[in-house]
């Protein structure tokens, strides 16, 4: 309730400094040439593994519902967005667009008609797609199948259901601008820049959004996913996940296949491989590892050798229990796993990092490393939720974030959400 | 002794090494065993039924169905949600060759022998055009290959959950969704006489599956005709 406060007097703030500048009013849209002429079926080809790479259809899809037909929800802080339908239907999807009115929104973030869209997608980052790319998005989402479905509205809060306010938002947040290579880099880095800061849109989940909503803080450097009870470890810091202590070819292969070294994507990151990234090619995937090697910024780590003291100690000695009976058949006695098939505990930084998020996640849900077509038949891990009390989960938790070596801070039994939110 | 030394020299490297972690169906279905007991196991509210021994396509539909939200479990679904349709099958296929073993029928099973079995269960009602559960589910309601499950050995609560579900469209099947036809139709005295018959009654020594339907169909039921992915 508080933060809701915050959130609306802060809004209110803004809304008073943008109407004094004006700066809404100092909009514009300064639209690139028309697209550039290419082979149409090379086009659409180009045009399918993009939005692969964008992993539109993740979003824009309902859950068993037909591809691209949107209809899923997304639950956020200022409600509830249902994402449109955009399949080449006449009356319910995309099919009166042109290439026009597609750049728009994937550069500009407004609609066909010229409304500002609201930043749940991700424009913020496909701002920085070429029109060539954008066109080739479009000239494909225009072959899919059309679907009539017309999906229910986004059911927001006030205020963040009056549409004008998005033009104080976007002098305050956005930005428009095609990714600029940086003449100092390589080709492949460039691609891999191109590709995690644009179609990838990597920082929409991987960084701390501010009360409005807005990224804020470092690019990509961490933050709970919007609506749900997962933690988007910063890709820049070596506490996290930093890709710095990796090879690339691992990160390479954590990123197509799901599985590597101690890393195993659950939540939505296995959702994005799935759905995305195993699809890519090896080239743009070792690409997207180069540039994340290259932003991994190495963390002063003052390593805490100080004792527990009596009570979070207690704690950790309950979870030891727990520990042997549920979890050591798997990840083993001294938390070392199964490389490639149950990860290693110990000295993972997924279990280690400050937020406890996604280790009580795992626990509480359990779940299987996506499919992939490097990791086909994978393992998985049973949900704990029905089986352990809020309590035990917290016990368990703090042990396994202070065994082997690893230490963190010890985990209590509010933090511990069944319900998720998702 | 000499093969006790060899033996000594074999073993002392493998227990340093990395635990061996056999590379079976059986491995990877572990993580569904800890809800999943061999003869179902209730947990607090929930009851969680057996999969051991069901026909394959029923358990592969029901995968299905949880991961695309025609059936409703937020456990389910979420460890369905990045798995696909083939390596679900092979562990439908994996679950459908274990030997069932069932939960003895409720305490009072004994005083329900003597009980009739509700008439819709044996014949059905022609004038509401409900068949009778034996003639989908087989003569012994132990379900029928490839994707009719068995009606015996599950609580009476849970079957009745699965009619209310039905009846309020958070079970679904594939269109045309039979049994959410049939559960329209059906009162609640009707589902509730039906569901504490059967989960009274006793189970055969063998008490797998029929191999195949005795007659044709008497409804279409698009989980039988056009299962997703063959298994």
């Amino acid at each position: 309730m508080r933060r809701a406060g915050l959130r609306f007097g802060l809004l209110l703030a803004v809304l008073g400094v943008a109407l004094l500048t004006g700066s809404w009013l100092a909009e514009r849209e300064d639209d690139a040439s028309a697209a550039v002429a290419a082979v149409p079926a090379d086009q659409v080809a180009r045009g399918a593994y993009l939005a692969r790479a964008g992993n539109c259809a993740g979003c824009h899809t309902a859950r068993g519902g037909p591809v691209y037909a949107g209809g899923r929800e997304l639950s956020t802080p200022f409600g509830t967005f249902v994402t449109p339908n955009i399949t080449p239907h006449r009356d319910s999807g995309i099919g009166q667009w042109g290439a026009q009115d597609f750049w728009r929104a994937m550069h500009h973030g407004k609609a066909r008609d010229g409304r500002p869209l609201y930043p749940a997608f991700p424009y913020t980052e496909y701002t920085r797609v070429t029109r060539e790319d954008s066109d080739a998005i479009f000239a494909y989402l225009q072959t899919v199948t059309p679907v009539s479905q017309q999906v229910a509205p986004n059911r927001l809060n006030f205020p963040y259901n009056l549409r004008p306010l998005l033009y104080v938002w976007r002098a305050l947040y956005f930005r428009p601008g095609v990714y600029q290579p940086s003449s100092t880099q390589s080709a492949e880095w460039n691609r891999g820049a191109y590709l995690v800061q644009g179609l990838g849109h990597c920082n929409a989940c991987h960084a701390t959004r501010n009360a409005l909503g807005a990224a804020g803080g470092a690019a990509l450097g961490g933050g709970q996913v919007a609506g749900r009870s997962w933690y988007a470890p910063s890709l820049t810091s070596m506490v996290e996940a930093g890709s710095g202590g990796r090879s690339i070819d691992e990160t390479a292969r954590l990123l197509s296949t799901g599985i590597a070294g101690t890393s195993a994507a659950a939540g939505p990151m296995a959702e994005v491989i799935a759905q995305s990234l195993q699809h890519l090619s090896a080239a743009d995937v070792r690409a997207m590892a180069v540039y994340l090697q290259s932003i991994s910024v190495a963390a002063i780590l003052q390593s805490d050798q100080s004792e527990l003291t009596a009570e979070p100690k207690l704690r950790v000695e309950k979870g030891a229990a727990i520990y042997d009976k549920h979890c050591k058949d798997c990840h083993g006695a001294s938390g070392k796993g199964a490389p490639g098939i149950y990860p290693a505990l110990a000295g993972n930084r997924g279990v280690t990092m400050a937020s406890p998020l996604n280790t009580i996640r795992s626990v509480l849900d359990g779940g299987f490393t996506p499919v992939t077509a490097g990791n086909p038949r994978p393992y998985g891990m049973p949900p704990f939720a029905h089986a352990l009390s809020n309590e035990e989960v917290a016990q368990v938790v703090s042990y396994i974030r202070n065994s082997w070596g690893n230490r963190a801070s010890v985990v209590s039994a509010v933090q511990v959400d069944k319900s998720g939110s998702d | 002794m000499k093969r006790l030394l060899l033996l000594l020299l074999f073993a002392a490297p493998a227990a340093l090494a990395a635990p061996v972690v056999p590379d079976t169906v059986a491995e990877r279905a572990r993580a569904c065993l800890s809800c999943h007991a061999a003869e179902g196991r209730r947990v607090k509210d929930e009851y969680y039924p057996r999969l051991a021994g069901k026909p394959a396509g029923y358990l592969l539909n029901q995968m299905l169905h949880f991961r695309d939200g025609r059936r409703q479990n937020r456990a389910m679904a979420l460890l369905m949600e990045n798995l696909s349709d083939a390596y679900l099958a092979e562990l439908a296929a994996y679950f459908s060759t274990l030997p069932a073993t069932y939960l003895p029928a409720s305490a009072n099973a004994a005083h329900a022998e003597s009980r009739p079995a509700p008439a819709l269960v044996s014949q059905g009602d022609p004038a509401r055009k409900i068949p009778a559960c034996t003639a989908c589910h087989g003569k012994e309601m132990l379900g029928v290959a490839p994707a009719i499950p068995g009606l015996l050995g599950l609580p009476a609560d849970y079957l009745s959950a699965q009619f209310g579900a039905w009846k309020v469209g958070t079970r679904r099947a594939a269109a045309p969704d039979c049994m959410a036809e049939i559960a329209r139709q059906l009162t609640e005295r009707e589902v509730s006489e039906m569901a504490n018959w059967l989960a009274t009654r006793p189970l055969p020594a063998d008490s797998r599956p029929a191999k195949a339907l005795a007659a044709a169909l008497p409804m279409q039921c698009g989980s039988v005709t056009a299962p997703a992915v063959k298994p």
